[in-house]
């Protein structure tokens, strides 16, 4: 009982001190002060009114949030196949793949942007969105090969052959019986690659071109020149819409398909 | 229903060891085969070199006189039943059942008969809306049954089916499937290393051993006369004696002299025989084959004691049902029942 208590009062420590920070930003988003402070002074909403009325917000929103889509979606189609091909298959070499498809996310992010620039801008003379996305698509295909990967390890395979014994081609019986499977896997793949691509800064930085920002580099750039609460209030709307993907997650798969 | 046939085969996982040797094996219309065999000897790989999952590196398998070599497993038409069930666990029993058939492109009204229908035989109608997750193993063996049966299958091949059973169930589910195997007259390969469950489901056995067939033939056959060593170990002859033939006479190596219907032609041989088929007899016993032992260890068995003795030649297990106790160290007197003397 008392060790039960002890773990509880660690729990709502470890809560509070979470959840501190964002409460305060929360709190500053509404404030009337000119820069962002605490306590508040005054209640408005003028913060929110000044995000939808810069242009570089609602720009970089539209193509964050098409990017994160774009290059989820593409990720999705190379890493689920991918996946499925490392643990279905004994391929010589298994272990060395498995660690090279994660090498993006062992490199800090600020050398493979900067390599990335050096390849897609330099060298290739590419277009910034093109460069964008194929930047954003080796950053969160790591994470969908690693999630759906571990995904698949539970999965059991002879599940797959049974559907083809009775009948069912493979390519069939991957969709009828591999992916309502792996489901959860898949949702909470896209989820942490979706976050990766929208909240990334290293790689847009160095991919962006005049005129073209993503919501995070926008936001850096906004911060250069102003304090004001208009960040704050930004992040309200972002963890606003974040609850409400989780809610969506939990009401259709449970939330425990991201954890599991 | 189909007859099938296997010549040949040869396996290989990893390109260097054979799995399985130049395999031949028939089973013919509406038998029951059982592939008996220890650990690790490619029963498994046998039954899904049928099914067609594994390729092998050489040999041909027949159905019915047609090659079945390179035909995918998806048009085979074969019921499978995993040793795990391998049921799908996202769809509850009903759909499990049915998913062969829908594959069939079959229109809803005759689906739902067949599926209710083999449901019934399997007794699972109360079920057909649970998920496999919230089944009994029994009642989890049952659907993969149905499931492999309800697509009316060429062949039916069972992968050690009852053992994640208890074993009175095992028992119930082995009548089970005879009866079901029996009814819809079906073809099939029934992998076990029971041999208990081997023999009372069988109509042929196939013991096999490293890769290669050992013995083929009704249980009774094999029960009774093991050809190999190998079989006769695996299927509880306990006891084996080297013999070796002076004059025409088998005799043991102390000169005891054996007598059998038939001596073979060998010189050297090897006798065995099952624990009960010997009887400890009085001292004054006249007669062929008595055999002079010392008690090393006694077990109790339930319905009789089992003696292991020690004699000039080697051990001797004998089964005693007769009441009679004897302690370790007493000299015993048994004799060995000439009929069911074994020479291998
Ligand atoms: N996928 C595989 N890769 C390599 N070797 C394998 C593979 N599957 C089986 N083997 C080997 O092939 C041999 C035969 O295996 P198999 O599974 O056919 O045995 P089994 O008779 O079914 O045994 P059990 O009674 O334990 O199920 C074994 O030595 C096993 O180690
Ligand atoms: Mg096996």
């Amino acid at each position: 009982m008392k060790k039960g208590g002890f773990i509880t009062i660690v729990a709502v420590l470890v809560f509070v001190f979470l959840m501190f920070p964002l409460v305060i930003i929360a709190c500053t988003a509404f404030n009337t002060a000119p820069t962002i402070s605490f306590p508040i002074q005054g209640f408005t909403l003028d913060w929110f009114k000044n995000v939808f009325a810069t242009e570089s917000f609602i720009d970089g929103f539209k193509l964050s949030f098409t990017l994160a889509i774009v290059a989820t979606l593409l990720a999705l189609l190379v890493g689920v196949p991918a996946a499925y091909a490392l643990s279905r298959f004994s391929i010589k070499g298994k272990k060395f793949l498995k660690n090279y498809f994660l090498s993006p996310t062992i490199i800090p992010g600020i050398v493979l942007g900067y390599a990335l620039y050096q390849f897609i801008v330099l060298t290739l003379k590419m277009g910034v969105i093109e460069g964008l996305l194929i930047g954003h698509f080796m950053v969160v295909l790591p994470y969908i090969i690693r999630v759906v990967g571990s995904s698949l390890e539970q999965f059991d395979f002879s599940i797959e052959e049974m559907a083809w014994t009775l009948g069912c081609p493979k390519i069939k019986a991957f969709f009828k019986v591999v992916l309502p499977n792996i489901s959860s896997g898949i949702v909470a793949s896209f989820m942490l690659a979706f976050i990766n691509s929208f909240n990334n800064i290293p790689i847009s930085m160095f991919l962006s071109g005049p005129g073209v920002r993503t919501l995070p580099t926008a936001l850096m750039n906004y911060i250069e020149y102003f304090y004001d609460p208009t960040v704050s209030a930004i992040s309200v709307l972002l963890m606003i819409g974040t609850i409400l993907i989780m809610v969506l997650v939990e009401k259709t798969l449970g939330i425990g398909a991201l954890t599991k | 229903m189909a007859e099938v046939r296997l010549e040949n085969i040869t396996v290989s996982y990893d390109g260097k060891n054979n799995v399985l040797e130049g395999l031949n094996l028939k089973v013919n219309e509406g038998e029951l085969l059982a592939l008996l065999g220890p650990s690790g000897c490619g029963k498994t790989t046998t039954l899904r070199v049928i099914a067609g999952f594994i390729d092998p590196k050489d040999g041909h398998m027949y159905c019915d006189d047609r090659d079945f070599t390179r035909i995918p497993v998806h048009k085979r038409n074969f019921g499978l039943v995993f040793q795990s069930y391998a049921l799908f666990p996202h769809l509850n029993v009903y759909e499990n059942v049915a998913f062969g058939l829908k594959l069939r492109k079959m229109d809803k009204v005759t689906i739902e008969k067949k599926v209710t229908e083999i449901l019934k035989v399997c007794d699972l109608t109360e079920f057909k809306d649970r998920l496999p997750k919230n089944l009994s193993g029994g009642q989890r063996q049952r659907v993969a049954l149905a499931r492999a049966l309800v697509i009316e299958p060429e062949l039916l091949l069972l992968d050690e089916p009852l053992s994640n059973l208890d074993a009175k169930l095992r028992l119930n589910m082995r009548v089970e499937i005879k009866r079901i195997q029996k009814k819809l007259g079906i073809t099939t390969v029934f992998v076990t290393h029971d041999q208990e469950e081997c023999f009372s489901i069988s109509d042929k056995v196939a013991v096999m051993n490293g890769g290669v067939i050992e013995q083929f033939g009704t249980p009774e056959e094999i029960y009774t006369r093991p050809k190999t060593e190998f079989v006769a170990r695996f299927i509880g002859f306990e006891n084996f004696i080297k013999l070796h033939k002076v004059d025409g006479v088998l005799e043991c190596a102390d000169g005891t002299k054996i007598s059998v219907d038939d001596s073979g032609d060998k010189d050297e041989c090897l006798l065995t025989i099952r624990p009960d088929d010997i009887k400890i007899v009085a001292d004054d016993y006249k007669g062929e084959n008595v055999l002079c032992g010392e008690v090393v260890v006694r077990t109790y068995l339930g319905k009789s004691y089992q003696y292991e003795t020690m004699t000039p030649f080697g051990k001797v297990v004998v089964n005693d049902a007769s009441g009679t106790l004897y302690n370790t160290g007493d000299k015993i007197r048994m004799v060995l029942d000439k009929a069911k003397i074994v020479l291998v």
